[in-house]
């Protein structure tokens, strides 16, 4: 279990700002002695006190550099958790670990995978994205094409539709937040804008949508607004500065920053103009959220604004009274976040907590907030607003208009999609950390 | 052609909407060499091919490709059953066919890009036809005897059409 110590430094100079503990934000728009007192989230076991030394790996050449970089086999821990690890005929899910991870980009091989048909051994050479239907001048394009058109870089996030629906479970789900939110993930990608390629092709007056096709086995295919796809779509080539991994897409992907992950059609090979949606298996049937009084949503496209406290978690253990870091994720696919609170009271008081530049639109925030733990019973729970004026709604809010589970299903049950709402972490006086509905 | 005729035949093209962005390096590509690829068949039923199939035909085809995950008459296996389902409720409801899906043209065109899971698009499209009136069939969503093709599948109505809210109307308009 990762163990977090308090920062034994003097910090009676940190302003209160909220209840049980919650130190103002403006403690790390000072800097120096405020910000040089934490210690912030530290897994390191406490310096021994005995002289120091040379260890064996300081007293010899190292290992010789690799042409591909791998991280330190004591980090092997730092891995996705896989639903369907045997490749069973079904879908697969690789959950990205944000419990072990800082920052706000998500390395490749952690980035969130699903995979309905595992991934496709695809020949960059041999691909083609056609796009047809109700254009002007149907085209085909190669990769070697597009390489040569003006790209466009944007870090944005993808989430899948079902993300944190554990949450919609009748009773908290003792889990990680990998486990609850891991089908969420944030990349710098890199690719041509769509809307070059259909001036291209030029647009037929009664084109309202695209359907976009994958070269997978199940040619997965979505209806996307075709006002998306000249706003901000984007064809993937690159992620994080290399091509796509095989998971997210190689070697091209539809990116439609904010909306719904499974949209976002990877192994594109085809877009095709229309009038009116294909009502095809996914959105027909599958990213349907089925409403109390059993109607379902369609076209549930937007990922709205959500957060969650990333440390400490479920897994963590605090070890002894003193100041910690809260940290966590914050994201919209209505644009930028433009506020986070954080409580440690349950959502009865609360502090604002800094956002760490850059704040960018679409994209994971990360936010972060000073915490002195007194070594009693503590809830903690953040909750982001967007630019766009939407706030993250409570639980309760969310259970009124969408309902919940009357059961506690496995973690990896997609019950419903398109939770938003709070998660809450209660600390006891042990230091343990525990998933609670507040 | 003098600097501003160019700059003013470049504004031209620019404004026409065509060439203006990119290298143009996408290649003509004509609907017969399209085909092949151009399988989404919408409510309307646009583009469905040519061909057919009944239940009888149909339940051989599941016997023999289909059963091994979805159970004996589609009843369910290792994978979802195909027919039946109570009534939608809430989200603790199974969604099925019967009960949920909207469009009985969803049924062919999943059936033919994606089924059966292990070789997908090695059904011919007499063979699709044929498992999804089967399917149908089972469900009492069409007759026994009934056909299922271009002209027949856009015309079965499906209960749950009209269980359904745009989330985001604003978005599509």
């Amino acid at each position: 279990m990762a163990r977090t110590r308090p920062s034994q430094r003097r910090t009676d100079d940190l302003i209160p700002a909220a209840a049980n503990g919650l130190v103002d934000r403006r403690a790390f728009l000072r800097g120096g002695a405020a910000l040089a007192a934490v210690t912030g989230y530290a897994l390191a076991k406490p310096a021994a006190a005995e002289p120091l030394k040379d260890d064996p790996w300081s007293r010899v050449p190292g290992e010789t550099v690799g042409t591909y970089g791998l991280p330190s086999r004591y980090e092997k821990k730092v891995a996705r958790t896989l639903s369907n690890p045997n490749g069973e005929p079904r879908t697969q899910h690789a959950r990205t670990p944000h419990h072990l991870l800082n920052g706000t980009f998500t390395p490749n091989g952690l980035h969130f995978v699903i995979s309905h048909a595992g991934n496709p051994d695809i020949d960059p050479e041999r691909h083609k994205l056609v796009i047809h239907g109700l254009v002007k001048r149907p085209l085909v394009f190669t990769l070697d094409a597009l390489e040569r058109y003006p790209m466009v870089s944007r870090m944005t996030f993808v989430e899948c539709g079902g993300n944190s629906a554990p949450l919609f479970a009748h009773d908290p789900i003792q889990a990680t937040v990998q486990a609850l939110h891991g089908l969420s993930s944030c990349a710098e990608w890199t690719g041509v804008p769509l809307s070059t390629l259909l001036e291209e092709t030029g647009i037929e007056a009664k084109a309202k949508w695209m359907i976009a096709e994958g070269a997978d086995a199940p040619a997965l295919s979505r209806s996307v607004p075709l006002k998306k796809g000249l706003d901000d779509a984007m064809i993937a080539l690159y992620q994080n500065g290399e091509r796509l991994m095989p998971g997210n897409g190689y070697p091209m992907r539809l990116l439609l920053p904010g909306w719904e992950g499974n949209m976002n059609v990877k192994y594109l090979r085809r877009i095709k103009l229309v009038d009116e949606p294909a009502m095809s298996y996914y959105e027909a049937r599958t990213y349907a959220p089925i409403l109390p009084n059993g109607k379902a949503y369609r076209f549930y496209f937007v990922n709205e604004v959500k957060s969650f406290i990333t440390h400490p978690s479920f897994g963590h253990l605090l070890r002894g009274p003193g100041l910690y870091e809260i940290s966590g994720l914050a994201w919209s696919g209505n644009g930028r976040i433009a506020k986070v609170l954080v409580s440690a009271d349950g959502g009865s008081s609360w502090a604002q907590a800094a956002l760490q530049d850059p704040v960018l639109p679409k994209a994971f925030t990360r936010f972060r907030a000073l915490w002195r733990w007194d070594g009693g019973p503590a809830v903690l729970q953040s909750r982001a607003w967007d630019e766009a004026g939407n706030v993250q709604p409570t639980r309760a809010q969310i259970v009124a208009e969408r309902g919940q589970s009357a059961r506690t299903p496995p973690v990896t049950a997609f019950v419903s999609q398109h939770y938003n709402g709070p998660t809450s972490w209660a600390v006891d006086a042990k230091g343990e950390v525990k998933h609670v509905y507040a | 052609m003098s600097t501003r005729k160019a700059l003013a035949a470049a504004l031209a093209l620019a404004c026409s909407g065509a060439f203006a962005a990119g290298p143009n390096l996408g290649k003509p590509i004509t609907p017969a060499e399209m085909a092949p690829w151009d399988i989404s068949i919408p409510p309307d039923g646009a583009g469905l091919p040519l061909g057919g199939g009944t239940p009888a035909q149909g339940e051989k085809i599941f016997a023999q490709k289909c059963a091994a995950c979805h159970g004996e008459n589609a009843r369910g296996g290792r994978n979802a059953t195909l027919v039946g389902g109570d009534k939608i409720v809430n989200m603790d409801s199974t969604r099925t066919i019967a009960n949920f899906w909207p469009y009985a043209t969803t049924v062919f065109d999943y059936i033919r890009r994606a089924m059966p899971w292990p070789q997908p698009r090695s059904l011919t499209d007499n063979e699709v036809y044929a498992l999804t009136a089967y399917i149908l069939s089972e469900n009492k969503l069409i007759g026994p005897d009934d056909s299922m093709n271009s002209e027949t599948l856009p015309k079965v109505r499906m209960p749950n059409r009209d269980g359904f809210i745009l989330r985001f109307p604003e978005k599509i308009q």
